[in-house]
């Protein structure tokens, strides 16, 4: 592959020297500014570790508790940094343990490097210890991955791993060096790639595109805008910003979209999808143009394709061109970095009001807060609601905090009752929904963020699935706060056991431990909570503590998150009850 | 609805190790046959031509060829109908040696297909014919009745009647 590399820069080596190709992983993840990696050591990449012991004042390990906590760490740390992650495991079982995070990363677009190290060149291909395909394994959900056999390629290698992850559309790099690769010595330079011949990260923008968006944007009647993540990883959160309220467009969030715009900006009309706000659902399908900007479409944003704005004329701002038309047929697509093309079209723009319009966001919104809201956040039956400890979260955090969710009914609730006034600041798994992604990765999420305060909601048993990272978390001190909304159910399956399978509960019932003790036994401050009225006090305790911090609240069992469109049905048609 | 119609796809890639894995995956993940595949050198230097044949819907055949173009080492896809291309493909026959001379049919079949012998020996000979898929079909089932002890053939190879501005465009990535 022809690469482009920049060379005598300030973060490249310029002087050759002679080296160990475990030294040039160190020291290449250095030049690439790497301040942290997680990982979890073994046979294979023993050497790697050995250099990471010898620079452990420049470069800090995070020694996980299992291999996919390491990806997920990684992932939370670019998530909330906008940095690349770095996650590292051995030969074998340590690199297919990663496979769940790395797919994760490939469908949420993360920008994740990973380094497996390899049994030794000799021994490929003769099932030897630990010897696994991990380059067959992953390639499906890598944007690339690559073996060394080489000591000399592992710079040139890692450069264009870390290009090729946060270039164009993010995503997971894995680059596998077997052990004689890291024996190897060899002359070492370092050089960032700048360019790949075969790689264009950012497509052209044709500008005709731009003028026929700006058109339909500046003669629709009821516009919507529904934007996901593509505006968070463009960093085009202030051309964004500025570009609907110069227009006046109504404007929703995919999951992954969520804080590029602030919860209380008054144009912010919520979260479109399966479990997201009853107006911009309803609306999609009153909408007269449809403005997607930074989003993929999903199933779980769209429901059923042949009832989806059937009405609207559809612009697709996009940064990946295979996405286009992919799930849903565009009229115009606009091609490029949404930093660049929504500072672009925003002088061909007119002001708009759209007066009657957002009072129609309004008036279904009223309905959706009679119907759910209200019982979700002023609950007035006993049971405690995962809606109202959000609400005490955000009070106490004035909106500002991280949240970090995993799978389930808790995230579908923190997603839509978190404030997010800040961006980066929902963290979650969107498009696998990982269970267990959520407490590795607020790890991950406070490292890379140390001054923001970084709360994680997990729900039972997601929670139980990386429990063992409170092992990290108690070895590292890293302060996150750890609430587990417990319903003593995998909430989100008995919720469909209930309403589509005549509630029967085949396996949902949890008997759990109690995990009060098991934090404790970790030397991490924990309490349980079961009372409204020890809410408030305790969530303060948690918040002002410095350290970690593990809270269990135990919720109703059996609450249900509305609205909710069903499998197979059209956004509009989503239920309320 | 649209109708499903035999494209042939030409991908120029980096010559890399896994590619196959990667651009196949692509095809096994929607459940796409892939009808024949060939790899080759191209007209350009240390650049890989694909060539692949598949049936599908032409909405179909754009999308896998976004998610073709979206892998880091490939340079272009493209996608053409039979009516764009000049294609052929090419097939080996090894027949028994006694059948050249007892049966004076065959002789006059490998005249009239435009096959040519490769080899004869004394056991065997082996006919070496280019042409269409029908072509190919027809000459097979005309020597089938004679008894064929081994046959194969290749994946489709195509060239574009329209110029292919793959050098062009390699020249521009490199600025």
């Amino acid at each position: 592959m022809e690469t482009k590399t920049i060379k005598n820069n300030e973060q490249s080596t310029s002087k050759t020297i002679r080296i160990s190709g475990s030294e040039a992983v160190v020291r290449s993840l250095m030049a690439e500014g790497v301040d942290v990696l997680y990982g979890y050591p073994g046979g294979a990449i023993m050497p790697v570790y050995d250099q990471l012991y010898k620079f452990q004042n420049e470069i800090h390990h995070v020694l996980t508790r299992h291999e996919q906590g390491a990806t997920h760490a990684a992932q939370g740390y670019a998530r909330i940094s906008g940095k690349v992650g770095v996650a590292m495991a051995t030969s074998g079982p340590g690199a297919t343990n990663l496979i769940t995070g790395i797919a994760d990363a490939q469908i949420d677009s993360t920008p994740m490097v990973c380094i497996t190290g390899q049994v030794g060149s000799h021994l490929l291909g003769s099932d030897a210890f630990q010897e696994t395909d991990i380059v067959g394994i992953s390639t499906p959900v890598t944007k690339w991955n690559h073996q060394v056999t080489k000591a000399s390629e592992i710079p040139e290698v890692i450069a264009k791993a870390f290009y090729i992850a946060k270039s164009g559309r993010p995503g997971p790099v894995l680059i596998d060096i077997t052990k004689d690769a890291q024996f190897e010595e060899f002359d070492f330079k370092y050089e960032k790639c700048t360019g790949i011949r075969s790689y264009k990260p950012i497509p052209e923008t044709n500008p005709n595109t731009l003028q026929a968006a700006a058109d339909l944007i500046n003669n629709a009647k009821k516009p919507l805008v529904v934007w996901g993540q593509g505006v968070i990883l463009g960093e085009a959160e202030a051309e964004f910003k500025a570009v609907i309220e110069k227009a006046s467009l109504p404007s929703a969030w995919t999951i992954l979209g969520a804080s590029a715009i602030p919860s209380t900006h008054p144009l912010n009309v919520g979260m479109v999808g399966m479990h997201g706000n009853y107006a911009p659902n309803v609306l999609t399908n009153e909408c007269d143009v449809l403005i997607a900007i930074g989003m993929r479409f999903d199933d779980r944003v769209t429901g059923n394709l042949n009832y989806y704005a059937k009405q609207a004329k559809i612009i697709h701002f996009e940064i990946d061109p295979a996405e286009v038309d992919k799930n849903v047929k565009t009229d115009v697509a606009v091609l490029g970095n949404s930093k660049e093309t929504l500072a672009a079209i925003l002088p061909l723009l007119k002001e708009n009001s759209h007066k009657e319009w957002h009072q129609k966001f309004k008036d279904l919104y009223q309905v959706e807060f009679d119907k759910v809201i209200k019982n979700d956040l002023h609950p007035t039956k006993d049971g405690l609601t995962m809606g109202e400890v959000l609400k005490e979260i955000n009070a106490q955090t004035k909106g500002e905090a991280a949240i970090v969710s995993d799978v389930g009914q808790h995230q579908m609730i923190a997603c839509r009752y978190a404030d997010f006034n800040v961006s980066k600041s929902n963290i979650t798994s969107g498009g696998l929904g990982t269970m267990g992604f959520a407490l590795p990765a607020a790890i991950g999420a406070k490292m890379g963020a140390p001054n923001r305060e970084v709360v994680t909601i997990i729900g039972d048993g997601g929670y139980q699935m990386t429990i063992q990272e409170l092992g990290t978390i108690f070895q590292t001190k890293v302060p996150v706060k750890i609430v587990v909304l417990n319903n003593n159910f995998l909430g989100m399956v008995r919720q469909w056991q209930q309403l589509f399978f005549d509630k029967r509960y085949a396996s949902t019932e949890m008997v759990n431990p109690d995990f009060v003790t098991i934090a404790k036994g970790y030397h991490i401050n924990a309490k349980s909570v079961s009372k409204r009225e020890d809410l408030t006090n305790t969530i303060k305790e948690m918040i002002d503590h410095k350290g970690p911090f593990f809270l269990e609240v135990k919720v109703e069992k059996e609450d249900n998150v509305f609205p909710m469109i069903q499998t197979g049905a059209s956004v509009s048609d989503i239920r309320l009850e | 609805m649209d109708k499903v119609k035999q494209y042939t796809v030409t991908i120029y890639t980096e010559n890399n190790v896994g590619l196959l894995n990667r651009i196949s995956a692509i095809f096994q993940r929607r459940h796409i046959n892939i009808e024949s595949i060939n790899s080759s050198i191209s007209e350009i230097e240390n650049v890989s031509k694909w060539t692949i044949v598949v049936k599908l819907t032409e909405d179909q055949m754009k999308k896998i060829i976004g998610q073709i173009e979206k892998q880091v080492e490939v340079i272009k896809a493209f996608y053409h109908t039979e009516d764009e291309i000049v294609y052929q493909e090419s097939c080996l026959f090894k027949i028994k040696s006694d059948l050249l001379f007892d049966e004076r049919q065959i002789q006059n079949i490998i005249k009239e297909s435009n096959s040519r012998i490769v080899t004869v020996n004394k056991a065997f000979f082996v006919i070496e014919k280019s042409g269409k898929k029908e072509e190919i079909d027809l000459l097979y089932r005309e020597l089938s009745v004679f008894g064929i002890m081994q046959f194969t053939r290749s994946g489709r190879i195509a060239v574009t009647k329209d110029e292919m501005k793959i050098s062009t465009l390699l020249k521009a990535l490199q600025h």
